[in-house]
């Protein structure tokens, strides 16, 4: 049988010319961001006791969008006094039933606003249109519309035991997720009784200020939900305040080891989601195709700003070649660009000094003599921009390998067995996430028992959903967010 | 007893396929580069007639339309090709004259491909003697289902090179295959048997060109050229009936295979009323308002 194979022939696929689509940027005409913002303390718009404000700006221009009230020690305490008046007088007495309804109504008149919410999430932190609008904001909605259902319900979630608020918590979040982190923390802490101090990251604050309109709007009792902006200092007032009876942590694993050393010996209850390295791992027999996508979700995802990214990808060495071509041809097709553009799919790093953490990553590969590789798109001169970029023959003892980047940046090995894929995978200080790609059922099953990851994903990557637990083992942290897991970091059981 | 084991080269999971699909549809195609893919569009059209009542003179209106989709707009492209059953190919070849629009037939007794060899090659030389450019053939869906897939790689094989200088078409009829995984390894039969194309319908069977199946056989060429240096063109037909399911295929084909499978070398819809709502949105570039389908002939 004659088969005409030339493979001199072969040439790589061209992704770029012919046709290329027009700019389609999302508008910001309808979008009112305030030349200044103050704490949300009882309610009410406070100025800080400082007088000082710093300044938030759009990392795609580089341009300062508003400026914040600096946080403080004496705003915190205001803050915790509020939260815990209203947690005495109002918000612990309420029946589980009205506290549900206030948070529907949030949940609905996010959905309402969820345009608004979508662009200025993109504008301040520079994640695509495209997320912000298909994932962030519907699930921040679907956040509060879950916990709203638990409301009245607590007394039959853990059955046989007894349920109580735990009192004021504090809640600092980061800046990767801004608004949907704020979901996260305060939809379960609200359904359960709590009140509330929150601290929003200093780079992306302005979701956190329009959701205190949207809980000012719908007439949630004063003081049950706080909002103190500012940097380390107001999150260190927060977790040092005597009157918090709960801290509630998702950030660097450096902070949160700070934090645990600050709690440790009080009354303070603490949960922490932390850094990660997940290991994504592609067996022979997996749907390669598919396999690839997942890949790119599991990395360029939110410009690899995600706790959870699969940022080594671990390939059988039978597929190994035929795997990175696909990966590579994909990443080429990747815009990379304005974050507010319908057809962007990698935004702006975060901030300039994130840009450089990344940098300074991308030296060390090189230097450690792994492979560089970084999509052909382009990307624009100003702003905060990394190329989708591939570390290849990469190994277990590069720091690349072990340290979380937080970038748009996949280190990349090959493994033989299945032993030794698993042995590699956990051989990390971190425990987030995985994922695996197989044909084979009972692989998935042997796997998920064996990889020590708080959410592994089969056949699939980066999916969320309110119903189902979220939170690490090891350096990634403790205690579960989501689902019925999520609610028993805000009870007392 | 099969010479050859064909087993397929890659797995195919139909979630995953379909988050893919939903992600290429989220492209936002505007202004200068929806005209450029609306024009490139109309001309991968294979404007199609295939039924028992086609007549001479049905056939003579397809081609005057094929060759003037819309004179009253300026810069207008042809058709690609008209597709008509093999007793209309001489017809078709001396309406459509130098025009540079294709004659492709249909043969190997389309649509079920139910007969025997020796008819289907019959039928193929009548189209080609008739001067087709380009043969549409069907597989033979039962043999394919039965694991005879050997007996299916022959007969494509065959009909191959019945069809001397004209492209082969291979319709895999994917409706009727059930799974991605079956799609996915009648695209490689299809390929290694010789196939210039292949296409997902004959149009007479629904579901027709859906957009997973049309990704899936997008992958499979690429894997195939990557493997072999050999393009294969690809021709979704049936079911793409507006501009905008146009547009969405083209943004699969350009993240598939990218610009060299962009002209209709390479890619065709197999369509009949796509092209009227190609036009109706161009004409809505040029003059920023929709006019009433009565402003588009119907031929």
């Amino acid at each position: 049988m004659s088969k005409r194979i030339n493979k001199s022939k072969v040439t790589e696929l061209d992704f770029s010319s012919v046709w290329s689509y027009a700019a389609s940027p999302e508008s910001t005409d309808h979008i009112k961001i305030a030349p200044r913002y103050e704490h949300f303390i009882n309610g009410e718009f406070v100025k800080p006791t400082s007088g000082k404000y710093f300044k938030t700006i759009n990392p795609t221009s580089e341009a300062v969008l508003s400026e914040l009230a600096q946080g403080n020690e004496k705003d915190v305490d205001k803050a915790v006094k509020a939260a815990r008046k209203a947690y005495t007088e109002v918000w612990s007495k309420m029946s589980g039933a009205e506290r549900g309804k206030y948070l529907y109504r949030i949940a609905r008149m996010i959905q309402e606003r969820s345009r608004e919410f979508a662009v200025i999430e993109s504008m301040d932190g520079g994640k695509p249109i495209r997320e912000s609008r298909d994932i962030d904001i519907p699930l921040v909605a679907a956040h509060f519309f879950y916990y709203a259902g638990w409301a009245d319900k607590l007394e039959f979630a853990f059955p046989g035991k007894s349920v109580a608020p735990i009192g004021v918590c504090g809640q600092i979040i980061p800046w990767n997720f801004p608004l949907l982190m704020a979901a996260w923390k305060l939809a379960p802490a609200l359904a359960c009784g709590n009140t509330v101090v929150l601290k929003p990251a200093e780079t992306t604050s302005l979701t956190a200020m329009k959701l205190a309109e949207v809980i000012r709007d719908c007439g949630l009792p004063p003081g049950v939900v706080n909002i103190v902006t500012g940097d380390g200092v107001a999150g260190a007032a927060i977790v040092n305040h005597p009157d918090v009876d709960k801290i509630a942590f998702t950030g660097s694993t450096d902070v949160g080891k700070i934090i645990q050393r600050a709690t440790a010996g009080t009354d303070k209850k603490l949960t922490l989601e932390l850094g990660g390295k997940a290991a994504h791992i592609i067996f022979d027999d997996a749907p390669l195709d598919q396999a690839v996508e997942g890949i790119i979700n599991g990395i360029f995802f939110n410009q690899g700003h995600v706790c959870c990214a699969g940022s080594r990808l671990f390939i059988q060495e039978s597929v190994h070649d035929k795997v990175i071509r696909k990966l590579k041809d994909r990443m080429n097709t990747l815009v990379v660009g304005d974050p507010l553009d319908k057809n962007t799919d990698v935004g702006a790093i975060n901030s300039a000094e994130q840009l450089g953490k990344i940098n300074h990553y991308l030296k060390l590969g090189v230097k450690e003599g792994a492979e560089i590789w970084q999509s052909s798109c382009a990307i624009p001169r100003k702003g905060y921009f990394c190329k989708p970029t591939l570390f290849l023959k990469a190994s277990q003892s590069h720091r690349i390998v072990q340290e979380e980047i937080f970038g748009p940046v996949l280190a990349v090995q090959s493994f033989r067995t299945i032993e030794e894929v698993i042995e590699k995978a956990n051989n990390t200080p971190f425990g987030l996430s995985a994922g695996v790609w197989t044909d084979k059922g009972s692989r998935i099953f042997n796997l998920t028992t064996k990889l020590r990851a708080g959410v592994v994903w089969a056949n699939t990557y980066n999916k969320f959903d309110p119903t189902s637990p979220f939170g690490g083992y090891k350096e990634s942290g403790f205690g579960r967010e989501g689902g019925l897991h999520g609610l028993s970091a805000y009870l007392k059981i | 007893m099969s010479i050859r084991n064909f087993i397929p080269t890659v797995t195919i999971d139909q979630t995953g396929v379909e988050e893919r699909v939903a992600r290429l549809n989220s492209r936002s195609i505007k202004k200068e580069s929806k005209v450029f893919a609306l024009k490139m569009a109309l001309n991968m059209i294979d404007l199609t007639t295939l039924e028992g009542k086609d007549t001479p003179g049905k056939v003579k209106q397809m081609c005057y339309k094929a060759m003037h989709p819309h004179d009253a707009l300026p810069g207008i492209p042809t058709v690609a090709a008209v597709c008509v059953y093999p007793t209309f190919v001489a017809l078709a070849k001396k309406e459509l004259g130098n025009s540079g629009v294709k004659v492709a037939s249909v043969a190997t007794a389309f649509p079920a491909g139910q007969s025997s060899r020796d008819i289907k090659l019959r039928d193929t030389k009548i189209a080609v003697d008739a001067g087709a450019d380009e043969i549409d053939m069907v597989i033979s869906r039962g043999k394919f289902l039965a694991g005879e897939y050997a007996f299916v790689y022959d007969e494509i094989a065959a009909i191959k090179e019945a069809c001397k200088s004209s492209r082969l078409k291979v319709i895999l009829e994917t409706g009727e295959l059930s799974t991605l995984d079956n799609v996915r390894l009648a695209s490689e039969i299809a390929m290694q048997a010789g196939a210039d194309f292949i296409k997902t319908s004959t149009g007479k069977i629904q579901p027709a060109a859906t957009a997973p199946v049309t990704l899936v056989m997008l992958e499979a060429i690429r894997d195939y050229y990557y493997e072999t240096g050999r393009m294969v063109g690809m021709k979704p037909a049936g079911g793409i009936s507006t501009a905008k399911a146009a547009l969405q295929n083209l943004v699969m084909v350009k993240e598939t295979l990218g610009a060299a499978w962009l002209s209709n070398q390479w890619f065709r819809f197999g369509a009949s009323s796509l092209a009227n709502d190609v036009l109706m949105q161009l004409a809505k570039e040029a003059e920023s308002r929709y006019q009433s389908g009565d402003y588009f002939s119907k031929d």
